[in-house]
């Protein structure tokens, strides 16, 4: 038996406001503002406040096992509440690789044990993510942790034939492959965006075709053998274009887009300052545009946020000699609202689809992503539309440090987390003890 | 003058006129029984080089001791860094043992620009190469060198038609030339395989070729860049024997220069690569030159990033803080 809450006027999706009662885990019912009545429920003010539907991360690297220094999945999954999350999906290039039952288990009970967000690992497509042999993804499928989604990011699935068959195997339990579309050969000791601009600093270029011709290489894959295919953190215009084509042909094609790519631009790389150092690159102002059109229209299902934590010592140094990444899931939501919601492209029932509906639905994720709505799980965020940030790496609750909105303002501020009915963040903060 | 010399584009019109004038008046030390001025006595500057590079490291060091400065040279090779140090423990090492100036060379692009504006350090950063960026001062003794030949040694370079061969892709001197002979009034051609020329390099303030002949005959100067024989397993050209029928400037390519022209290589030279051994060694050759005039230069810059005592070069005595003038 868990308390139980009255979120008392809260817009749901920034509608109408309406109290909702969060009892045993879920959602008990949903009433007028101000009618709600339970006996020792605790009240929760969120006048003024934005109900979604908690978030859903399909991209995120904890670390764990293998790079503890960076991140472990408790100070991610930390992270990740504070940012408004209730489910995160765990990359599978830890050290050793998540390319086994065991791992994936491994990260999984890790997850449980934390208790702040329901963790989902996503199991390797290759062993060791080199891009050979297939890993046993039928023994991650029907292992306790259930993978759906199969990905080597970090690595491109880059042989034709191991990714056709990846795509066509996966179908027997539901899953889908999430490529990290890099052709590598094209991209050998890529430094960052390849235009105007990479000349100028003499950084080795990251061309936009390496990303392209994956893509359409994999959009035919999986027509011609009726595959599901994700693609990963997508950033270029032209990129947008190849899956914009890929789903008039009714190819099912899924794709995601990281905050970063919809807010920075690759200027800031001429400050030569590794914390802008990410893979794939931060693109050029016309990419960005695209991209944010594109998730207003559908085209890019879902914002993912390849939240990549390094240590200081992996940033602190010379650009050619510094780690690919950002950390993401705590300035997730207000980079979305002020890349797309602030723009008017996207509104909170919009910010609630591309953040936790068409997530959850993409890595086949029961109990998340749902309506709030009376009988379903009690996994929601409260928003404060009003509210601003100024991002302060020091006071981030992931283990490293890499923002690159250190100093920056952000719009909206995440007042409160359900994880089940239970508060993983009250009053804007985390909440110390939380048990599974 | 900005703090630190990073890049080309540091350099407006003024402060590279100033720097080309400052090194003429060192040059005539160069003629001089004692060679050394007293200005920088007691700063101390660091040649901190991770790359090998002899002929630039000796010229900033000949530089910096005609300056009377204390020179420490930092080589990565068989040092800490070669055991894992970072760039940022070694240059905290350096700003603890008070180093006035840096000259790094690197082989990571804007490892110069890291030094000089992460808060590692104090002291001002000139870079002498890093990674495929840039090399400021080859550009700046490359500049002068024409100014000689090509201008009768004073003000700028308008107007001077500079015609620049080779791997641009990977040439940090080219970088540097283009941005500070562009500031000069110079109008500069970039002739190349498509291969080494970079994307975006139509947003360079120069024009391209793919052909040779063509821009030779009305060069005043044609400046040959060092190409590895390596690039060709990466496909940028076919063969060495083949970027050389090309690209590469012989004995009948430089009769098609107009009579004043005059043929500049930064060095090391391919001999019978990028340019024939008859060219190199011809008169119209100022690659030598180029040498003896990069350590002028590098006096000038650090003369005046340091804020030395006046030049002296006259018969006043040396007086103290009156230099860096801008």
């Amino acid at each position: 038996m868990t308390e139980t809450f009255i979120v008392r006027s809260a817009r749901v999706l920034g509608g109408e406001p309406r109290d909702l009662v969060l009892r045993d885990g879920v959602i008990a019912d949903v009433v007028q503002a101000g009618s709600a009545r339970a006996d020792g429920a605790t009240e929760i003010d969120a006048a003024g406040l934005v109900a979604l539907p908690g978030l859903v991360d399909l991209h995120t690297h904890l670390r764990e096992p293998g790079r503890e220094d960076a991140e472990t999945v408790e100070t991610g999954s930390r992270a990740a509440a504070a940012g408004g999350f209730t489910a995160v999906f765990a990359m599978a290039n830890t050290d050793p690789v998540a390319d086994t039952a065991g791992t994936v288990e491994q990260v999984l009970r890790l997850g449980q044990e934390a208790g702040y967000v329901d963790v989902q690992p996503i199991g390797a497509v290759t062993v060791g993510l080199g891009g050979q042999q297939l890993a046993e993804l039928g023994a991650m499928a029907t292992s306790a942790a259930q993978v759906r989604v199969f990905s080597d990011d970090g690595k491109c699935v880059h042989d034709a034939v191991i990714m056709r068959r990846a795509l066509e195997y996966v179908k027997a339990f539901d899953g889908v492959i999430a490529q990290h579309a890099q052709e590598p050969r094209l991209t050998e000791d890529a430094q960052m965006n390849e235009g105007a601009l990479s000349g100028i600093l003499g950084l080795r270029g990251w061309p936009a075709v390496a990303e392209e011709a994956i893509i359409a290489r994999d959009v035919l894959l999986a027509e011609h053998v009726g595959s599901r295919l994700h693609v990963c953190h997508v950033s270029t215009a032209g990129s947008v274009e190849l899956i914009r084509w890929a789903k008039s042909r009714g190819i099912d094609v899924t794709a995601e887009v990281t905050p970063h790519h919809l807010l920075l631009t690759e200027d800031l790389v001429s400050s030569y300052d590794p914390v802008f150092k990410v893979n794939p690159p931060l693109r050029s102002a016309r990419d960005v545009q695209a991209l944010r059109e594109a998730l207003a229209d559908g085209t890019i299902d879902i914002v993912a946020t390849d939240h990549a934590p390094h240590p200081v010592e992996d940033k602190d140094c010379e650009w050619g000699a510094a780690a690919m990444g950002m950390v993401g899931l705590e300035t997730a939501l207000g980079v979305v609202a002020e890349a797309m919601v602030s723009t008017g492209l996207l509104d909170w029932a919009g910010v609630a689809d591309r953040m936790s509906h068409a997530p959850a639905r993409i890595g086949r994720l029961e109990g998340h992503g749902r309506p709030l709505e009376a009988g379903e799980p009690a996994n929601l965020v409260l928003v404060d539309p009003e509210a601003q940030h100024t991002v302060v790496p020091a006071e981030l609750n992931s283990r490293s440090r890499n923002t690159p909105y250190a100093g920056r303002t952000l719009p909206v501020r995440v007042m409160a987390t359900f994880l089940r009915g239970r508060p993983t963040v009250l009053d804007g903060a985390l909440v110390e003890a939380v048990t599974a | 003058m900005k703090r630190h010399l990073l890049s080309g584009a540091d350099l407006d019109r003024e402060d590279a006129l100033l720097v080309l004038d400052t090194a003429a008046e060192l040059a005539s030390l160069t003629d001089r029984a004692v060679k050394k001025l007293p200005t920088l006595r007691g700063r101390t500057v660091v040649n901190l080089f991770f790359e090998d590079s002899t002929r630039t490291r000796i010229s900033f060091e000949a530089a910096a001791k005609r300056l009377s400065a204390d020179v420490i040279n930092f080589s990565a090779k068989g040092s800490s860094v070669s055991k894992g140090e970072s760039l940022k423990d070694t240059a905290l090492t350096l700003e603890a043992m008070g180093a006035d100036a840096v000259v790094i060379r690197h082989h990571a692009s804007g490892a110069p620009h890291r030094l000089a504006h992460s808060g590692w350090i104090q002291g001002s950063v000139v870079n002498a190469g890093d990674g495929t960026h840039e090399h400021s001062t080859q550009a700046l003794l490359d500049a002068f060198t024409m100014r000689r030949h090509l201008a009768g040694g004073t003000g700028d370079l308008e107007g001077r038609r500079i015609v620049i061969v080779g791997d641009v892709l990977h040439s940090r001197v080219a970088r540097s030339n283009v941005l500070l002979l562009s500031t000069l009034g110079a109008e500069v051609t970039l002739v190349a395989p498509p291969t080494l020329l970079p994307v975006g390099v139509e947003s360079w303030p120069c024009s391209t070729a793919y052909d040779l002949d063509g821009p030779l005959k009305n060069a005043d100067a044609v400046m040959m860049l060092r190409v590895q024989r390596e690039r060709m397993n990466a496909a940028f050209f076919p063969s060495a024997r083949e970027y050389s029928r090309r690209y590469g400037l012989d004995a009948r390519r430089m009769a098609l220069l107009p009579d004043h022209a005059i043929v500049m290589h930064p060095g090391p030279m391919n001999r019978g690569m990028e340019i024939a051994a008859e060219v190199a060694d011809s008169d119209r050759s100022v690659i030598v030159e180029q040498v003896s005039n990069g350590v002028s230069v590098r006096m000038a810059v650090l003369y005046l990033l340091l804020g030395g005592a006046q030049l002296g070069l006259g018969d006043d005595a040396p007086t103290t803080d009156a230099g860096a003038e801008a």
